[in-house]
C-alpha cells in the first residue's frame, strides 16, 4: 500500500475538461461505487451519531456484561462492562474516521509543502529537505510512530500526529517529483517572466496542477492512517479510557477473546469495512487521474495473434511456388468500439534466395505485415481477420501452437528495428544467442557457446568470444543488430524478415548492415522480406519491392522497374524523397498530408486526397491491383508513366 | 560486482550515523525530568541531582551524544530500570526472536506475492485474476492484529490446530519441530498486507514488461510461453519488485509490533510496546535504534540483489 507510486500530473487543460467524464467514469467502475457507497454510509452514521436513538455509549452497567449480539435491547451485544456495543461502535467509528482525516489532512498539507518547496526550489533546499526525507524513511514506518508515541506519551492526538508525521515523506516524495517536472515548463517560466513572486508562482500557478496527485495520494494513504491510528489505540497507546476508537475497543475485547469474541470481532469488521470501501473508492479515483493505470492501457500481449477467419474463406496458395506465399492476409486491430484495418487484403510471395522489399510511410502496415506472418501481432488488440499465409504450402494461420514455436526462430527469423529494446537488457549477449541456438537445436552448453561465437565471427564482431559475456547495453547500435542478425541465423531459417533493421544506424553503420545481409543471403540462398521506409535501402538489396499504402499494395515489381517507372503516384513520391548525391537541388520534404487513419478510410483509393493527380473517379468503388506482367502491377486508375510501360 | 557492494556498505555508514542522531534526539526531547520519571514524585532534589548526574544529563546535548555513541561502541546502550539488565542483551534476545518471525513472514510474502502477481498478470481478466485482485484487496484492508484475533478463534480455540501464543511449549518442546508449530499462525498473519503490496505491483510490473520489444524478441525465437514468462518477462520484473520487498522488510517488522502482541510473541515489537507504557525509555531508545538499523540492512540487501539482477546498475 505504501509504495512510492511516481505518478504523471493530468495536463492544466485536460483535469478541467474531464471532470464530468471523471465522475460517469467512476460510477461506471462497480467497484468504486459499491466502495463510495458504503462509505458514504458509514460517515452518515457516524455523523448522525448525536440525534440516533442509541444507548449511550459510556454508561455501564454490570449486570448486562457481556450479552451476546442480537440481545434484547442491545443488538450487537454488551462488552465486559455491561456497555451498548452498537452504540460505542459508532461513536468509536466516529473517533477513528475523524483521526484518520485529520492525519491524512495534516500529513497532506506539510508533505504537500515540503514537496512543492523542494520541487521548486531545488539546488541545495531540494537536497537538505529530501535528504531529511530519505532519513524519516530510514525508519520502519511504524516503529518511527511509536518512537514518536513514546516521547510523546500515549493518547489519541499523540497517536494522531505520530501518524500524519510519519505518512510526510509519501507526500513530499509524490508532490516534489511533480513539482520539479512542472517548474520547467512554459507557463511556469511565462509567469516567471511577468514578474510573479515565487511564492504566487508556487500556489498560483504549480499548486493546481499538482492537486490531483495530491488527492490520489490521499486517497490511497488514508485508509493505511486510519489502520495505523487504530493500531496504535489496539496497543494502547492510542486512544485512552474512558475515550474509545475502533482499535481500543479491538484492544479491549482483546482480553476477553475466547469468552466473548463478538466484542474484538465487531471493531474489527468495522475498520475493515471502512478501509476496504475507502480502498475501493480509492483505486478508483487512482486509476481515474492516472492515465497510466487506465483501464486497458496496460493489456497483456498473449503468445500469438488471434485468428478470425471464416472457414469457408480461406484462400489457396497461389500458383506461383515459393517458400512463403502470402494470400489476402487481413489484420485488425479493436481498439474501444473502432476496428483499425491496419493491413487490408495482402498478397506477398517470396522465392528462395530472393529479397524483396516492402516499402511504405509510418503507418503504412508494412510492420503489421510482417508481424503477422508468425503471429507476433499483440492480441489484444490484433487480429488475424482473414487470408492465409502458406510456408512452404503449409498454411501458418491454422497451424497448432507447437508447430508456430518450432517455425520461429527456426524456419522462418526476425530481425527487428530498434536492437537495444529488441534484445533483453539483463541477459549477455552469449546467453541470448546461444537459447535461439539451442531452442532449436539440442546441443550440449560448450557447444552452443562454439555455435555463438561461429556465428558472431559470421556477422563480423570482433573478438567474439569476449564479446559473449558483454550486455547489450555495453555494444554499440551497429554491433547490437550484428547480434540480433546472428540471432536470426542460428537456425539456418529458410525466410529472414527484417522490419527496418536500419533504421535506428546512422548511415555508415547501416550500409555495413546491408553488405552483411546481402551477403549471407548469397551465401545460404534464404529469402528476405526486408521492411523499409526508404527506396535509398531497397535500390541497394532488393530484387523486388512492394509499395504500401493504408494496408493495402499499391505497386509491385522488380526494384528496377519500379525505381526506373514508378507508376503509382505514392511511388513517384516516395521515390522523391530519396536523396542522391550530387544533385542537391533535389526535392527532399516528405509527402504532403498524412496517411489515412485505418479505421475510416475513403471509398476508392486511400491515396486519392494527397495525390496530385486524383480525379472523380478515384473516390468512387474498389480498385484492384492491375498486374501487367507476371511482377509488375499497380492499383492506380490513372498511373503515371503509362505509355512507356515497362 | 564486489566494488559496488563495498560502495554500498560504505554509503550506509552515514545513514545509520543519521539513525542515531534521530534516535538521540527524539529520547532527548521527552518532556520531563527523567530523573523524576525514574525516582517519582517523592525523590528529594539531592537525589534527583545525583541521579541526574549519574545519567549524564547535566552535560550539554552534544557532550551527551558524544558519550552515548561512544558507550554505543562499546555495546552499551545503558541498563533497563524495569528490566535491571543490560539494554544490549535484553534487545539482541528479543530481536533475534523478531527476526525469526519477520524474515518468515518476507519469505511467505515473496514467495505468494510474486506467484499471485505472476498468475494474476499471465491469466489478466480472467478468473484467476479477479479473485487475486479482490483478495489482495481484501489482504491490505484487513487489520492484522484483527485478523490474528481472528485466526486465534478459529485454528487454536476451535481447531485446536494451533498454538494461541508464545514461542516454544512451556512443557517440552524447544526443538524446531515446536518452533514452526508456534511460527505458523503469527507469520502468516504478518504476511497478510506485504503479500498484497507485492502481488499487486508484481501484476503491473509483469503487465509492463509483457510489453516489451524484447518479448517479442523472446517469442520470434520460438521459445515456450513458459520460459518467455518466468525467464525473460519474470528477470526484469523482478528487478522492479525487489526494492519494493526492501521497503517490504520495514513493514513487516514494523507489523511485528502488533502481531508480537496479539499473539505474545517474545520479540521486539511486544518489548517496545511494553516499554513505552512504563516509559522505560533506554528500552525504547536501544530496541528502536536496533531495529531500524536492520532495516537499513534489509534496504541494502534488496540494493544488491537488484544490481546482481541488473547488470545496467553496476
Amino acid at each position: 500500500m505504501m509504495t512510492d507510486t511516481t505518478m504523471s500530473a493530468p495536463s492544466k487543460t485536460k483535469s478541467k475538461s474531464s471532470r464530468p467524464g471523471t465522475l460517469a467514469l467512476l460510477l461506471n467502475n462497480t467497484l468504486a461505487t459499491s466502495g463510495l457507497v458504503v462509505l458514504v454510509l458509514i460517515c452518515l452514521i457516524a455523523l448522525a451519531a448525536p440525534i440516533l436513538p442509541l444507548a449511550d455509549p459510556d454508561v455501564t452497567a454490570p449486570a448486562d456484561r457481556l450479552l451476546p449480539v442480537f440481545a434484547e435491547g442491545h443488538l450487537l451485544g454488551t462488552d465486559h462492562l455491561g456497555r451498548d456495543i452498537l452504540s460505542r461502535l459508532i461513536w468509536g467509528t466516529r473517533v477513528s474516521l475523524a483521526v484518520g482525516l485529520s492525519a491524512t489532512i495534516i500529513a497532506a498539507f506539510f508533505g504537500s509543502l515540503l514537496g512543492l518547496v523542494a520541487g521548486y526550489a531545488g539546488g541545495r533546499t531540494d537536497t537538505l529537505i529530501m535528504r531529511g526525507i530519505d532519513m524519516v524513511m530510514a525508519f520502519p514506518y511504524i516503529l518511527l510512530a511509536l518512537a514518536i508515541v513514546a516521547v510523546l506519551g500515549p493518547g489519541l492526538l499523540n497517536a494522531l500526529y505520530a501518524i500524519a508525521l510519519v505518512n510526510i515523506p509519501f507526500f513530499a516524495r509524490n508532490i516534489r517529483g511533480i513539482t520539479l517536472g512542472l517548474s520547467r515548463r512554459e507557463f511556469v517560466d511565462a509567469a516567471r517572466l511577468s514578474g510573479k513572486s515565487p511564492v504566487q508562482i508556487l500556489f498560483l500557478e504549480i499548486l493546481p496542477n499538482v492537486l490531483p496527485v495530491i488527492v490520489i495520494t490521499m486517497s490511497t494513504t488514508v485508509g493505511w492512517m486510519i489502520l495505523e491510528t487504530a493500531g496504535l489505540s489496539f496497543l494502547g497507546l492510542g486512544a485512552q479510557p474512558p475515550q474509545a476508537d475502533l482499535g481500543s475497543m479491538l484492544g479491549e475485547g482483546r482480553k476477553i477473546l475466547f469468552t466473548a469474541p463478538h466484542v474484538s470481532i465487531i471493531p474489527g469488521l468495522m475498520i475493515f469495512a471502512l478501509v476496504m470501501s475507502i480502498n475501493l473508492f480509492g483505486d478508483g479515483v487512482r486509476d481515474i487521474l492516472d492515465p497510466r493505470l487506465r483501464a486497458g492501457s496496460l493489456t497483456r500481449p498473449v503468445s500469438r495473434t488471434a485468428v478470425h477467419r471464416k472457414a469457408d474463406d480461406i484462400p489457396a496458395p497461389s500458383q506461383k511456388g515459393g517458400v512463403l506465399d502470402v494470400r489476402q492476409m487481413r489484420t485488425e486491430f479493436e481498439i474501444g468500439s473502432s476496428v483499425y484495418k491496419a493491413v487490408g487484403g495482402v498478397d506477398l510471395n517470396l522465392k528462395e534466395g530472393e529479397c524483396l522489399g516492402i516499402v511504405g510511410e509510418s503507418g503504412s502496415g508494412k510492420s503489421v505485415t510482417a508481424m503477422s506472418i508468425m503471429g507476433l501481432v499483440p492480441t489484444p488488440p490484433g487480429r488475424i481477420a482473414g487470408g492465409a499465409a502458406y510456408l512452404d504450402g503449409e498454411d501458418l494461420f491454422a497451424a497448432s501452437d507447437r508447430r508456430i514455436r518450432d517455425l520461429r526462430g527456426g524456419s522462418v527469423a526476425y530481425v527487428f528495428q530498434d536492437p537495444l529494446s529488441t534484445l533483453h537488457p539483463l541477459f549477455t549477449v552469449g546467453d541470448q544467442l546461444t537459447e535461439a541456438i539451442t531452442t532449436h537445436q539440442p546441443m550440449s552448453g560448450s557447444k552452443a557457446r562454439e555455435k555463438a561465437i561461429e556465428l558472431l565471427s559470421l556477422v563480423r564482431i570482433p573478438n567474439a568470444k569476449e564479446r559473449l559475456s558483454a550486455y547489450p547495453h555495453e555494444l554499440s547500435g551497429g554491433m547490437r543488430q550484428r547480434v540480433c542478425i546472428a540471432m536470426a541465423l542460428a537456425n539456418d531459417a529458410k525466410v529472414l524478415i527484417a522490419d527496418e533493421p536500419t533504421t535506428a544506424l546512422d548511415v555508415t553503420v547501416q550500409s555495413q548492415i546491408l553488405t552483411l545481409m546481402n551477403g549471407l543471403r548469397r551465401e545460404r540462398n534464404a529469402a528476405i522480406l526486408f521492411i523499409t521506409h526508404d527506396f535509398g535501402v531497397v535500390s541497394a538489396l532488393c530484387d523486388r519491392v512492394a509499395v504500401m499504402y493504408a494496408g493495402r499494395i499499391v505497386e509491385t515489381g522488380t526494384t528496377e522497374e519500379v525505381l526506373a517507372n514508378p507508376r503509382h503516384p505514392y511511388t513517384a513520391k516516395l521515390i522523391e524523397c530519396v536523396p542522391v548525391l550530387g544533385e542537391p537541388e533535389r526535392r527532399l520534404d516528405a509527402i504532403e498530408g498524412r496517411p489515412p487513419v485505418v479505421n475510416n478510410l475513403p471509398e476508392g483509393c486511400a491515396f486519392a486526397a494527397r495525390c496530385p493527380h486524383a480525379q472523380a473517379a478515384c473516390r468512387a468503388g474498389e480498385i484492384g491491383l492491375e498486374m501487367s506482367s507476371d511482377t509488375r502491377g499497380v492499383r492506380c486508375l490513372f498511373p503515371l508513366n503509362s505509355g512507356a510501360s515497362a | 560486482m564486489a566494488a559496488y557492494i563495498a560502495k554500498r556498505l560504505l554509503a550506509a555508514i552515514p545513514v545509520l550515523f543519521g539513525l542515531t542522531i534521530i534516535v538521540f534526539l527524539i529520547m532527548a526531547m521527552i518532556p520531563g525530568d527523567p530523573a523524576t520519571a525514574i525516582l517519582g514524585s517523592y525523590a528529594t532534589p539531592e537525589n534527583v541531582a545525583k541521579l541526574n548526574r549519574d545519567l549524564g544529563l547535566d552535560k550539554t546535548l552534544f557532550e551527551q551524544y558524544v558519550i552515548w555513541i561512544g558507550n554505543l561502541f562499546h555495546g552499551d546502550l545503558g541498563r533497563s530500570y524495569t528490566l535491571n539488565r543490560p539494554v544490549l542483551d535484553e534487545v539482541m534476545e528479543r530481536f533475534s526472536a523478531t527476526l525469526i518471525l519477520a524474515g518468515t513472514s518476507l519469505v511467505l510474502c515473496s514467495i505468494f506475492g510474486l506467484l499471485a502477481g505472476i498468475v494474476s498478470a499471465v491469466r489478466q481478466y480472467g478468473w484467476a485474476d479477479k479473485i487475486i485482485t479482490l483478495l489482495v484487496l481484501v489482504g491490505i484492508s484487513t487489520p492484522s492484529f484483527w485478523l490474528g484475533l481472528l485466526l486465534i478463534l478459529v485454528f487454536a480455540v476451535k481447531l485446536r490446530l494451533f498454538p494461541a501464543s508464545g514461542m516454544y511449549a512451556i512443557y517440552g518442546g524447544g526443538d524446531l519441530a515446536d518452533l514452526i508449530h508456534h511460527l505458523t499462525l503469527p507469520a502468516l498473519t504478518l504476511s497478510v498486507v506485504a503479500t498484497g503490496v507485492i502481488a499487486r505491483l508484481t501484476r503491473t510490473a509483469m503487465l509492463e514488461v509483457l510489453r516489451q520489444d524484447y518479448i517479442r524478441t523472446a517469442r520470434a525465437k520460438g521459445l515456450s510461453e513458459r520460459k518467455v514468462i518466468y525467464k525473460h518477462a519474470f528477470k526484469s520484473a523482478l528487478v522492479g519488485v525487489v526494492p519494493v520487498i526492501g521497503i517490504q522488510a520495514g513493514f513487516v517488522i514494523g507489523g511485528a509490533v502488533y502481531i508480537e502482541t496479539v499473539f505474545q510473541w517474545p520479540g521486539i515489537g511486544s518489548m517496545l510496546v511494553t516499554a513505552i507504557s512504563t516509559r522505560d525509555l533506554l528500552l525504547v531508545q536501544g530496541g528502536v535504534l536496533v531495529v531500524a538499523a536492520a532495516y537499513v540492512f534489509f534496504n541494502l540487501l534488496a540494493d544488491v540483489v537488484q544490481t546482481i539482477l541488473d547488470p545496467r546498475l553496476r
